[in-house]
């Protein structure tokens, strides 16, 4: 059997595939910051003292880690509006993507700031250093930056995740071939394409959080 | 209401569910066990390809390699049941995570084993079966069986394609029972009961090793 593939009427859509890696990068981006944030709060919630809190941190961590992102994403898609919040799909999107990658950035961040010895606080206060100063140049700096592979992969795989946005029908890379394949039939060649621009993002992704990495932490480590 | 016809339902998706993931795991140990070895090949060519295999599969979504080996068996003359498709890619996608896991594993080995090796004059099979090895799958438990709870999880991508497992059986449910709350929050709760223990089994296996490590 002779195959003819046709990557011409896909590629000609190239407006479309554009828009789409736009709006799936923006999706991740917006889903790495609110991962942080609540990644950075739970993490102070576990450091603190309110009984409660733990409990509440500890069992949304379980539960997001051990149930599948698909999963979650329908039960907030369907959950919000019942609550009374109307989101479109996009800003649900990020929501689910940036609790989903907030459990992961709770566990990473936990390690690293828990590896940080208390002698090393006790010297900074010693030195003269200010309570914050203390905590932004001794504890979260070599925090973040030993926890920093961990944190880039885990939002390598959110940027993968967002593919599944296209479950609750929000715009990005994966429904813009959807809508490409219902029009053109040519599906292998769609998925093929758009999995090469997910390879290339994810590429640009490592390229970028690197040059971060050497400018934010380019100091000595001994 | 959900009643004894939906469960069964839901019940026929968790059996796919199960069996999606333990064909993908096994597939995954058989091809990830070859992919590791070249990936640590004293061949420059093999270790080339099987980084290569790596970087493909966690660089693209696991949704997208679905996709792909759904609608590209076809076109290579290939004509599998959906489950079969579905497999074929779960198996290919573990066996670059696991390959990825066991290459740390093996290079985690302390360089002095395999040079003790040498000296004693094994060979590569022996040094590899008898000396490397053994030592890495031990250190390579707890990530394999974190691996294991992603494919698990994984598997429910397969509902996105069309396959009928326990998330597509959930989604047919809730959109005949108007219930997606109910029906979601219950398909989350069989999840977590299958990779809640096998997170806490994992965790469990790192913490001993770091302490048996330690000393």
């Amino acid at each position: 059997m002779a195959v003819q593939l046709d990557f011409g009427v896909v590629l000609e859509r190239w407006p479309e595939l554009v828009r789409g890696t736009a709006a799936t990068i923006g999706l991740a981006l917006a889903g790495m910051a609110l991962a942080l944030v609540i990644g950075i709060a739970g993490v102070a919630v576990l450091r603190g003292k309110n009984r409660i809190g733990h409990a509440v941190v500890r069992a949304f961590v379980e539960v997001i880690r051990n149930t599948p992102f698909l999963v979650q994403i329908f039960f907030i898609f369907f959950a919000l509006p019942l609550a009374g919040v109307r989101l479109n799909p996009t800003v649900t999107a990020i929501v689910a993507l940036g609790l989903n990658g907030g459990a992961y950035a709770i566990e990473i961040i936990r390690g690293g700031v828990e590896a940080i010895p208390t002698g090393q606080t006790e010297a900074g206060l010693a030195l003269g250093l200010r309570p914050s100063e203390v905590f932004r140049f001794i504890i979260l700096k070599p925090a973040l930056r030993s926890i920093y592979p961990s944190l880039v992969s885990q939002f390598i795989m959110l940027t993968l995740t967002t593919s599944i946005a296209t479950s609750i029908s929000a715009y990005e890379l994966t429904s813009v071939a959807q809508r490409i394949d219902g029009d053109t039939f040519r599906t292998f060649e769609v998925y093929f394409t758009i999995t090469v621009i997910y390879l290339l993002v994810s590429w640009g992704m490592m390229a970028m959080f690197a040059a971060v990495s050497r400018r934010a932490f380019a100091y000595p480590t001994r | 209401m959900i009643g004894p016809q939906e469960l069964a339902f839901l019940g026929r998706g968790l059996m796919w569910t199960l069996a999606l993931t333990a064909i993908g795991f096994t597939g995954g140990i058989v091809f990830g066990f070859l992919v590791a070895l070249a990936r640590v090949s004293p061949l420059k060519w093999l270790r080339w390809i099987a980084a290569g295999w790596i970087a493909v599969f966690q660089g693209t979504p696991l949704l997208m390699q679905l996709f792909v080996v759904y609608f590209g068996l076809p076109l290579l003359g290939f004509s599998p049941p959906a489950w079969g498709a579905v497999a074929v890619a779960l198996t290919a996608h573990a066996s670059a995570f696991l390959g990825e896991i066991w290459r740390g594993a093996i290079q985690a080995v302390p360089g002095g084993q395999t040079e003790a090796a040498h000296a004693l004059g094994l060979g590569y099979r022996a040094r590899m079966r008898d000396v490397i090895l053994p030592q890495a799958l031990r250190l390579s438990l707890p990530a394999t069986i974190g691996f294991l709870v992603q494919l698990l999880k994984g598997t429910s991508l397969a509902a996105i394609v069309g396959f009928i497992e326990l998330t597509r059986a959930g989604q047919i449910v809730s959109n005949q029972t108007f219930k997606p709350l109910l029906v979601f929050g219950l398909i989350g709760l069989i999840y977590f009961l299958l990779c809640w223990p096998l997170s806490r089994l994992g965790r469990r296996m790192e913490l001993r090793l770091a302490a048996a490590t330690a000393r």
